[in-house]
């Protein structure tokens, strides 16, 4: 899962910086990830894992960080 | 500024290229998600038209969020709709979370600027707040408030 995030990150992400080199736990908005660049990614990840976001999950923390990403899709796996 | 009004402002600028490039990877779940009918009818045209226009509007949005200020959820993109009126210019209307933050915080009107140039959208969005309490509302704490806390 983790590969496939990261790997959506860099290419809906538009990051300034090497995607592999971001840590688990760092800011991605920090990082460079502006907002419309997290609503493509948001998108590619609904592709990716064939689900869709719910508006409750539609804040700027779920899409914070890599694992705030994996926690999301977990729980929306899972639900 | 008279005692118990304050003012927010809010901006934000986005890439044309960007948009063209959403709606070419998602093209009608991007333009849903994040725009209303009328946003998308209002930039019909030629696809730079259309690109910038809704880039501009994607910019306001950001810049209506910056004014609202929300700490946990973030209002649905299209519950900050960019009004077009038949002259010309353009109106920011809230609904849903959106309209409630705004409330909280005592803004009656949002007054918005959009622009274009050269592959750049950007937006500014102006609110006058009340700071008054209102009624069945919590109050945000204002800035006055904080430096007479001692905080800041």
């Amino acid at each position: 899962m983790d590969e496939k995030i990261r790997s959506i990150l860099t290419e809906h992400g538009r990051f300034p910086v090497d995607v592999a080199g971001i840590e688990d736990n760092e800011d991605l908005f920090e990082a460079g990830m502006t907002s419309h660049a997290s609503v493509n990614v948001m998108l590619a990840l609904e592709d990716e894992f064939d689900l869709e976001f719910p508006e409750s999950m539609l804040r700027k923390s779920t899409f914070e960080t890599v694992a705030a990403i994996r926690s999301a899709l977990v729980e929306l796996a899972a639900s | 500024m008279s005692s118990g009004t304050s003012i927010r402002v809010g901006a934000d600028i986005v890439k044309v290229a960007q948009v063209s490039d959403s709606i070419a990877s998602f093209g009608e779940r991007y333009l849903r998600r994040i725009y209303t009918e009328h946003e998308i009818a209002s930039c019909a045209g030629p696809p730079s038209v259309t690109s910038a226009g809704l880039a501009a509007r994607f910019a306001a949005k950001e810049a209506t969020l910056k004014v609202l200020r929300p700490s946990e959820h973030r209002p649905d993109w299209r519950s900050m709709e960019v009004l077009r009126h038949p002259e010309g210019w353009c109106s920011m209307s809230l609904s849903g979370l959106a309209a409630e933050l705004a409330t909280r915080a005592g803004i009656g009107e949002l007054a918005v600027s959009l622009t274009h140039e050269e592959g750049i959208a950007a937006a500014v969005v102006v609110a006058l707040c009340n700071d008054e309490e209102v009624p069945g509302q919590p109050r945000e704490p204002h800035e006055r408030d904080l430096a007479s806390n001692g905080v800041g």
